[in-house]
């Protein structure tokens, strides 16, 4: 019962970390209708650029104050986040409005490939770390009610913590500020969103930054946890079950998507993984958010599509 | 005016509904066919086939089939990578299982596997479209890759998981220099290529397209929205199924399952929407096109550097490569959202005018 309960939690965590890199799908979708691939290069980017600038300036300040050097490194990865948005909205996306769906995606993965490279060109393309003073060890729990207690670790917790947060104000973002109230009038319908004086342009790249600045938590978090690197790129095809089970239009429904899928990926890992030879973990998320397709086709919170002819 | 019809009177129902209905259309196809016959082997050298036309060839026969599914019928999918594999892993298993199995019913078998597959993962279609499929079809992706990295029993209990066919015996032609292989892959490109013409232009490529241009109005005239995607699911996995065993034997020679990673599926998206989607030539421009430009590239970088003075290490060239490839996948998705297939219809518009414009 304890190693279920362990093994639920630790599904449940990771769930929140794949939620975070869901959201940056959810918000641009929402806003463009444009399927962003580049969602996980967008995730490297921001922590190659974190973990660089963190160590410059921990340099430069002397190596005596790694809070302030975080803190810098920081808001200097946020104006990178925020050129990287300005620029692929000015020089991709705004030319390409109106296109299929298809059409938007290939794009992406274009911007996909350009990031990575401007990335590691800029800022090396070793594996690099990022310590913003994450606690690294486990801790036990309930060790009154079961025995031996359930071992979670700290790292995870405060991420999930973390993530959590953002949801948060991300959601009072999108409902009690004008701007939010705008980026779901884009959202809803383009033209009467032009035809009432939004500015399509300028939402589209509020967005983009908003999806950069998660893509930078998300970046740090999953940095610090696996170390800055080229894999950290593929993070994107694993949260890409979790945006399609929650319905691509819904950020709700990326954080219960996310939790489904890392309960649902540790489970059938722990418990039958074993039987057919481990790792199934990747694929396990695509089948289970299959499944539920079948029955839901728009996701679980999508909304509903209506065919007119 | 060299690409003017007039006087050219079609007087029998054949000659009007044949593949090129215009004579200058036909005769160039069969002047680059027979170029392509005759002329290719006699100049190009080994490095060329080896690292250009074979892989161009093979690439451009899959980049057929998802051209079928997603071009003609609509149909996004992100899974091709894994087609390829289950035709080159299903003929490897025919081959070598099976005593006596001769290479193309090897080849072909493989592709057979990978229809049945393909109907197999194409059946979330019927539910759900557009990128919540493509994602769909991202689980037929993982799930082979895996299969095949952890299930023995497909690489032969091989212990590196990597596996190899040493002679290409096509009903006793051993095909093993490369202007054979060639000669091989482009025998094998031509037959696909007009079947997938010839499909495209009978009742199942219409029904395919009827369902792509708008689903609901198709199931309301009579086309069965179930057969008509699972076939196109069939089809091009067939196609992508034969492509995939070919490139396993004849242009790999030995290969392990990173060989159709997702990264080949995604190049084979690529190919069809750049070359254009919903056109056979358009699958060829895609495939040349990706082909040939990280090799251009790739030789092109170092020598500019070498030009300026500057030695460029090859990390730096990578990285380069990579946001040059990018960056012109982008600007032709602007420039030209409906493929090269389109600027050369286009061009043929203009040639018919020329020189008179008006």
């Amino acid at each position: 019962m304890a190693f279920f309960l362990e093994t639920l939690i630790g599904g449940l965590m990771a769930g929140m970390l794949y939620s975070l890199v869901a959201l940056g799908f959810v918000l641009i979708f929402k806003a463009s209708g444009v399927f962003n691939f580049a969602q996980g290069a967008m995730v490297l980017f921001a922590a190659l650029a974190m973990a660089r600038f963190s160590e410059w300036f921990n340099a430069a300040l002397g190596g005596d104050s790694l809070v302030l050097a975080n803190i810098l490194a920081f808001i200097a990865a946020g104006g990178v986040m925020f050129i990287v948005a300005w620029c692929i909205e000015r020089l991709a996306l705004r030319n390409l409005v109106n296109q299929e769906g298809a059409t938007l995606l290939m794009a992406t993965l274009g911007i996909t490939y350009v990031l990575e490279g401007i990335g590691q060109t800029i800022f090396g393309s070793e594996i690099y770390a990022i310590n913003v003073g994450m606690p690294k060890d486990p801790v036990m729990m309930f060790e009154s009610v079961f025995e031996g207690g359930i071992l979670i670790n700290k790292e995870d917790f405060i991420a999930a913590l973390i993530a959590a947060c953002l949801v948060a104000a991300l959601t009072l973002f999108f409902q009690k500020t004008s701007t939010g109230r705008a980026l779901r009038a884009v959202a809803d319908d383009h033209q009467a969103a032009l035809s009432i004086g939004i500015p399509l342009n300028r939402i589209w790249v509020i967005v983009w930054c908003v999806a950069g600045v998660v893509a930078l938590v998300a970046g740090i978090i999953w940095g610090s946890k696996l170390g800055v690197q080229f894999s950290l790129a593929t993070v994107a095809l694993r949260a890409l079950p979790v945006v399609i089970l929650g319905g691509l239009t819904s950020v709700p429904g990326a954080i219960i998507g996310g939790l489904i899928i890392g309960v649902g990926e540790k489970l059938s890992e722990v418990f039958l993984g074993p039987y057919v030879g481990g790792g199934i973990e990747i694929w396990f998320a695509y089948m289970l958010a299959l499944v539920f397709l079948l029955f839901r086709p728009q996701g679980l919170f999508g909304e509903k599509i209506i065919d007119r002819v | 005016m060299i690409y003017r019809e007039n006087g050219q009177f079609k007087t029998t129902y054949a000659a009007d509904q044949q593949i090129f209905p215009i004579a200058q259309d036909r005769y160039l196809v069969l002047a680059i066919i027979a170029f392509a016959f005759i002329g290719v082997p006699m100049l190009a050298d080994e490095y060329f086939f080896r690292a250009i036309l074979i892989p161009f060839l093979i690439l451009s026969l899959a980049a057929l089939g998802v051209n079928l599914l997603v071009g003609y019928c609509g149909q996004i999918t992100l899974g091709a990578g894994a087609f390829m594999a289950i035709g080159a892993y299903a003929a490897y298993n025919f081959l070598i299982r099976v005593d006596g199995m001769p290479l193309l019913f090897a080849l072909i078998l493989g592709g057979l596997t990978a229809a049945v597959m393909g109907i197999l993962f194409g059946i979330p279609s019927l539910r759900v479209r557009g990128l919540y499929l493509a994602v769909a079809t991202l689980a037929a992706q993982f799930f082979w890759d895996w299969a095949f990295l952890r299930v023995k029993w497909f690489t032969n209990e091989s212990p590196s998981g990597s596996v190899s066919v040493s002679t290409l015996d096509f009903f006793g032609w051993v095909v093993d220099s490369p202007t054979e292989k060639y000669l091989f892959c482009l025998g094998m490109l031509v037959v696909f290529a007009l079947l997938a013409k010839n499909l495209t232009r009978a009742s199942i490529g219409r029904q395919w397209m009827a369902i792509r241009d708008m689903d609901v109005a198709a199931e309301v005239i009579g086309i069965r929205p179930m057969w008509a995607k699972l076939s196109a699911f069939a089809v091009s996995s067939f196609f992508v199924g034969v492509a995939g065993a070919m490139w396993g034997f004849v242009h790999l020679g030995s290969w392990e399952p990173a060989a159709f990673s997702v990264d080949r599926s995604f190049q084979l998206l690529f190919m069809v929407i750049i070359g254009g989607l919903g056109s056979i030539a358009g699958s060829f421009f895609g495939a040349a096109f990706i082909v040939i430009l990280p090799i251009f590239l790739n030789q092109l970088l170092p020598a500019l550097g070498a030009l300026v003075g500057v030695t460029i290490s090859t990390t730096a060239v990578s990285h380069a490569e990579l946001i040059i490839f990018g960056s012109l996948i982008v600007f032709f998705l602007i420039v030209e959202p409906h493929g090269l297939a389109r600027l050369w219809a286009t061009s043929k518009e203009k040639l018919r005018l020329w020189p008179f414009p008006h």
